[in-house]
């Protein structure tokens, strides 16, 4: 069974002017992603993993080169256009959890629907709850974010991230403030969400054993890939257990 | 959608709250006072205006000046108006009547007290009925005065009243004034003017025969016939009365004057009150919306992050847009309400105060309905405007500067 691509990136180059100097942060770089895959982005600091990632998260716009997401490209989209992109086929875990402080967790992942406006606020209040208590937070539910732990607050971000059950996640660094504990429980969902509910992640990490959960890891050094590194075991797995075999998280 | 940014706005202003209370003190003090002095201003317009409800177009008073001393008016000056220039200015052209009015001041007595008094005459005949249209006088209680009644008092209101006497004066009781035992035959109704609801009214042949006669009248009323020519009988009758008293053009000792043209100049001064007021409480309205601005350029600059999530999760620039345009107005709108709210004290509890200090009714505040929405709606207006330059500056922010802040 070949899978689509669903994010490809080429010949991409980012240059920055700081001052007088000119800071070139991708330098030409290709990448591809097939639909369902977890790929681990590496790469020293200063090597354009992050910028590369806001790219294919429509946050920030290429110099130079074309990004495609399903086949469209999207890198010179205007900006209600990929706000569009971002709200509703992109999800975004950070590293510093990046939730609205004097919002309750259930606010918090409530609020990329309501920017969709699409649902009901009662719909979009039972579909957070439903997350909620899927990342095992049933019962921090209306609780603020500095009433919970780094961990439980990452999870309330997992749990924003696919609010509008996107095709892509993206994680920079998700498990960067979290101990090895903790960030172990933050990746196993993230793993779950690869492998249930089939997302496609790219996440960016410098750490080599966070690194493993994905089915590639690629690396970056002065914005382009200077090495790849395929794993095939998770990929047959998922094989086995076929696609979007868990709906229950699924919009409607 | 609307109604989920508008609780988001409320979640902005809650956790700066003290931020927020300073800023729509701006706001608040600039409407409590428009809301405060517009209230009292109305009120005292009004007050004003009642006391001229011998408010017609057709009547001129003629009244001598200078020297005065306390009494009713037209009395205690320096060169009085004599009993016999009515008749003379009657025959000024256009002139319908020309008629002498006195006024004395004297003590009422009444269940063993006193008060002050201000007796006011009513002359015969068709006279009789030109000055009871002109005072606009009704009889609340008993009649009027008629032809030949002798000893017979028509009292003011307020000596009606039990707060007087102790006990209210009633139809066919019978009162001390100046010593003079009269009848009282009716109490007029309330008018709402201090100086007819504490009148005393006798007939003209009564007055000058219990308080003499010496040849002087207080005040002279003129009913004109057509009164598009008020103005120009205004004019012959002051020239007149100057060759009558012998006095120079601008040094006259006497007064011509209508009644309307005395309450436009009122009104004209009130006005230029008003203006000043507004003037006043627009600056301030103006520095508490540079204030929202600030307080809102403040709150984008600490909330660059959140936006940049926002965005991050979806946000267009339209939202937040909405967002910070609605905080700003809500710091306005709710400035406003405030303002209205202290407003409406200030001027209903200075009114009270005012009342209690001088014990009369007169100064009373008066807060119209389209007071309480202009403001409101302007204090909004403000609070929108002030908001428009910070949203746009957080709209426009790039969504990957905005997550890199440090904020």
């Amino acid at each position: 069974m070949k899978r689509a691509t669903i994010i490809k990136l080429k010949n991409v180059w980012k240059i920055y002017q700081m001052g007088d100097v000119e800071v070139k942060a991708l330098r030409g770089l290709d990448l591809e992603v097939k639909d369902g895959e977890f790929v681990s982005v590496m790469g020293p600091s200063g090597s354009g993993k992050s910028t590369a990632v806001n790219m294919i998260g429509c946050l920030d716009i290429p110099t130079k080169g074309a990004i495609y997401l399903d086949g469209k490209n999207i890198a010179h989209l205007e900006e209600s256009e990929l706000a569009q992109i971002r709200g509703r086929r992109i999800g975004f875990i950070f590293q510093q959890f990046n939730l609205i402080p004097t919002l309750s967790a259930v606010e918090n992942v409530t609020l990329p629907m309501m920017f969709q406006n699409k649902s009901t606020a009662e719909e979009r209040r039972q579909r957070a709850e439903k997350l909620l208590t899927m990342v095992g937070l049933g019962d921090r539910l209306y609780h603020k974010p500095t009433e919970l732990s780094g961990g439980q607050q990452q999870r309330v971000a997992i749990a924003r991230s696919i609010a509008n059950d996107p095709e892509v996640i993206l994680a920079d660094e998700p498990t960067g403030n979290l101990d090895s504990v903790t960030g172990k429980v933050v990746m196993d969902f993230l793993a779950e969400l690869n492998e249930k509910e089939d997302k496609t992640i790219i996440m960016v990490t410098h750490d080599r054993y966070v690194a493993e959960h994905a089915d590639r890891i690629e690396y970056l050094k002065d914005g382009v890939i200077v090495e790849s590194k395929e794993k095939r075991k998770r990929m047959k797995r998922r094989f086995l257990n076929g696609r979007n075999h868990n709906l229950e998280v699924r919009k409607n | 959608m609307l109604f989920d940014q508008f609780r988001l706005a409320v979640d902005g202003l809650k956790r700066r709250r003290l931020r927020s209370w300073l800023t729509m003190l701006g706001i608040f003090i600039g409407i409590a006072a428009v809301v405060s002095l517009i209230g009292l201003g109305e009120g005292l317009r009004n007050a004003i205006t009642s006391q001229f409800d011998f408010l017609s177009a057709d009547i001129l008073s003629v009244e001598a000046q200078g020297l005065a001393l306390a009494g009713p008016p037209g009395t205690g000056t320096a060169t009085p108006l004599t009993d016999d220039l009515a008749a003379k200015i009657e025959k000024v052209s256009g002139v319908e009547a020309a008629i002498n009015r006195y006024m004395e001041s004297g003590t009422l007595e009444f269940n063993d007290r006193q008060q002050i008094g201000i007796a006011i005459s009513m002359p015969d005949g068709d006279h009789r009925r030109i000055i009871e249209t002109m005072l606009n006088v009704e009889a609340e209680d008993g009649r009027l005065l008629k032809d030949g009644d002798k000893r017979k008092l028509v009292l003011g209101s307020r000596f009606g009243q039990d707060e007087m006497f102790g006990k209210g004066v009633k139809a066919g009781d019978r009162v001390l004034l100046s010593g003079i035992s009269y009848e009282v035959v009716g109490i007029m109704k309330r008018k709402g003017n201090f100086f007819m609801d504490a009148a005393v009214l006798a007939n003209e042949n009564v007055m000058l025969d219990d308080f003499g006669d010496d040849g002087t009248v207080a005040i002279i009323g003129v009913k004109v016939k057509d009164p598009s020519e008020a103005g120009r009988i205004k004019e012959d009758i002051e020239k007149l009365l100057r060759k009558e008293r012998d006095v120079k053009e601008g040094e006259e000792d006497f007064s011509v004057s209508s009644p309307e043209a005395t309450l436009a100049q009122l009104n004209s001064t009130l006005f230029a009150v008003q203006l000043f007021v507004y003037i006043i409480a627009i600056i301030s309205l103006l520095v508490g919306g540079i204030g929202i601005m600030n307080t809102m350029y403040t709150a984008v600059i600490e909330r660059t992050k959140e936006i940049g999530v926002m965005k991050s999760i979806g946000a267009k620039n339209s939202s937040v847009f909405t967002l910070f345009f609605i905080e700003s107005g809500l710091l306005g709108a709710v400035g406003g309400l405030i303002g209205i709210a202290l407003g409406l004290i200030f001027a209903y509890g200075l009114a009270a105060l005012g009342r209690a200090a001088l014990g009369v009714g007169l100064i009373q505040a008066k807060v119209s309905l389209g007071l309480i929405i202009g403001a409101l709606l302007f204090s909004f207006v403000i609070g929108t405007i002030a908001g428009v330059l910070p949203a746009l500056q957080a709209s426009k922010l790039q969504p990957v500067e905005a997550l890199r802040s440090v904020k």
